[in-house]
């Protein structure tokens, strides 16, 4: 049944033609997919080896989402990424020595190991970590783009879950608030088909989660998150339509989880047949065959780009194990704030 | 000075705090135009504007996790959870994300959250509970329970300025049934420090929120037969005053502990275990317990005024403590 707020819908997410890209941008968004892969490559190595403790989660699949909508942002907006958006953390300003040590629990690390993997914040950049269960991160996602707009900020806030996120009762209690109270909020549902060893079939039976919107009487949109580009213009028009006051949007990006919940699964639950599929569409080597055919990207180029992202890990590897840990003296006096 | 009532005292110190700072504001169900279910906001809607007055959605972990945000943004909010029952519909944000948010990230998280607690009202199974020992649990939350207007106007006040989560648990019984003096200028009751509301050298009760009322009529009465009962009032339950419960125990040797909340897992237990752990050698009876029974809330009035401790209960129990 077609109602007003369909119509609208509809009619706001006509993907602006004018939105160019330029190729330094691409490059950019090539650049940074690359290292988030190889910067959870290299957190698997040192997983492996005893190095990082807990658990090691991968990305791989979901690199175009991370990346393109990071981009969306400008340095003045809040980003609220999960375990799958480790890119997004480096779009924003975070460094790649400050995420390893994180990852290894030092004490120079942005969580001073009371915490680890993306699991931190920080204000300066207005990054704000993973919170377990990610639905739980959507309503302090809407106290911080509530405390911006009474601020008069002008900023929005960017935050993702999954599909599985998407069940928990947070979800629709902070979209409820965000959509009556017009919060710049975009909320980015990350249908990787799966949730931990959950098939989306278990999760949800309409068509697209961005259907949801309607509910809540929002934008929303299902997109292909694999495609970089198409992610960094439908978050630019949703951030920009945030940012003119006209309150929050849904955003579906579909994606494939390529490998499993974390390092200790195997994904043997996933068929073959749907991981094949997927593998066509890596959003890596999709996008670089593109910015081949674009001459955008050259092999001299590529080569460049991946010597310069491994001399990066090479150096904050290095730099996080060598750090110190904690101590508990430290940690034990930091319940409260003065 | 001048004489307020409880809700009063909780109204004045929001007004008087937004007055001084505008970070703060306060949002809640039905606190805008309507004034709140209990009316501590009424009028607040027209002087402060909706922006820092804000009806909210009836979802409580949206409520808390958006103040939880704000706090980290810098701002002061005010959380009012219409009755304390319904905070368990936040839990998992209190516990899980304002709780850690210092400790995980070094960024500080000032909040208040708003607790209209306890029976006595015929409200119900739903609409009267104690919720403090749920919290008490949790590290990086503070928990406050005043029993006085005087108290209830500083100690908010203080919660206001803190730079942590505070938990402010308000009797709903006191709102309208006690006054108390409280001074006209700006002041305010430091979170960490008990009170002794009564001096006594034979028997401490050591209570807080409605058990302070019980405890002192208690020991009024027992002034008649020469039992001379210290009443500490802990105003403050995360952080607790050791040290204030500590001198009360070596003083007397006899140790009452009153709460409203039901017993099993009451806080009563941990200051058992604190005064046990301490000062065993100073005791000269069981230390003794007066609680609600381990049942959900009653709501036939007959059935509350069993359930909810009251004064002859207090006065039994300490009774039979002053035998040893």
């Amino acid at each position: 049944m077609k109602n007003k707020t369909t119509k609208k819908i509809s009619k706001t997410y006509l993907i602006k033609k004018n939105n160019h890209i330029s190729s330094n941008m691409k490059l950019q968004f090539y650049y940074h997919m690359q290292l988030m892969r190889k910067f959870e490559e290299t957190v698997f190595k040192l997983y492996r080896q005893g190095k990082v403790v807990g658990g090691a989660y991968s990305s791989e699949g979901n690199e175009a989402t991370a990346i393109g909508s990071a981009f969306a942002l400008e340095k003045n907006d809040y980003l609220f990424p999960m375990h799958r958006d480790i890119g997004a953390h480096f779009v924003k300003g975070q460094s790649v020595k400050n995420l390893m040590l994180n990852y290894l629990g030092k004490s120079q690390s942005p969580a001073r190991g009371h915490d680890g993997t993306g699991h931190y914040a920080d204000m300066k950049l207005k990054i704000f970590g993973n919170i377990s269960p990610l639905g739980a991160m959507i309503p302090l996602a809407n106290g911080v783009a509530l405390a911006s707009k009474m601020k008069k900020e002008k900023s929005v806030v960017l935050n993702y879950i999954g599909d599985g996120g998407s069940s928990i009762g947070d979800f629709h209690e902070a979209l409820v608030m965000a959509s009556v109270m017009k919060l710049p909020l975009i909320l980015i549902i990350e249908n990787n088909q799966y949730a931990y060893s959950t098939h989306i079939s278990k999760q949800f039976i309409v068509e697209k989660l961005s259907d949801r919107a309607i509910g809540y009487g929002i934008n929303g949109i299902t997109i292909d998150g694999t495609d970089v580009e198409l992610v960094y213009k439908t978050t630019k028009d949703a951030v920009e339509n945030a940012r003119k006051g006209n309150g929050p949007t849904l955003i579906e990006s579909v994606t494939m989880r390529m490998q499993g919940h974390a390092i200790h699964d195997d994904a043997s639950y996933v068929p073959k047949k749907l991981m094949d599929y997927w593998k066509k569409k890596d959003p890596i080597v999709v996008y670089e065959k593109k910015l081949f055919a674009e001459k955008i990207l050259s092999d001299k180029k590529k080569n460049e780009i991946l010597s310069e992202i491994q001399r990066q890990l090479d150096e904050a590897s290095d730099v996080a194990l060598n750090s110190p840990f904690p101590v508990w003296e430290d940690a034990n006096e930091k319940v409260f704030a003065e | 000075m001048k004489t307020l009532t409880y809700i009063e005292a909780i109204s004045e110190a929001l007004w008087e705090e937004m007055e001084r700072d505008k970070n703060v504001f306060l949002l809640g169900e039905d606190i805008g135009k309507y004034g709140g279910a209990f009316k501590v906001t009424k009028g607040f809607h027209e002087h402060f504007g909706e922006e820092r007055v804000i009806d909210t959605v009836l979802a409580e972990n949206a409520i808390i996790g958006a103040a939880t945000g704000a706090a980290m943004m810098g701002m002061r909010p005010i959380a009012e959870i219409q009755f304390a029952d319904f905070v368990s519909n936040g839990f998992n944000q209190l516990v899980n994300n304002s709780a850690k948010i210092f400790w995980r990230c070094n960024i500080p998280v000032p909040m208040v959250v708003r607790l209209p607690s306890g029976g006595g009202i015929h409200g119900g199974p739903y609409h009267s509970i104690n919720p403090e020992a749920w919290f008490f649990h949790i590290p990086g939350l503070k928990l406050v329970a005043p029993s006085t207007p005087y108290d209830a106007k500083g100690l908010l006040k203080s919660a206001i300025r803190d730079n942590n989560p505070i938990l402010y648990f308000e009797s709903k019984f006191l709102y309208r049934r006690i006054k108390g003096e409280v001074p006209t200028n700006d002041y305010t009751v430091e979170i960490g420090k008990a009170d002794i509301k009564r001096n006594g050298n034979d028997i401490s009760i050591i209570t807080y929120g409605t058990g302070v009322h019980w405890s002192l009529e208690a020991a009024k009465i027992l002034e008649e037969e020469n039992i001379d009962v210290e009443v500490l009032d802990l105003r403050s339950l995360i952080p607790i005053d050791k040290e204030a419960i500590f001198s009360s125990v070596k003083k007397t040797g006899k140790i009452l502990i009153v709460h409203e909340d039901t017993l099993t897992g009451g806080i009563g237990g941990e200051i058992a275990a604190l005064i046990s752990d301490n000062c065993f050698e100073f005791l000269d009876a069981p230390i003794k317990r007066i609680a609600s029974p381990d049942t959900p809330i009653p709501f036939a009035p007959t059935l509350e005024d069993h359930f909810l401790p009251n004064t002859k209960k207090v006065l039994s129990a300490l009774k039979s403590l002053a035998k040893y």
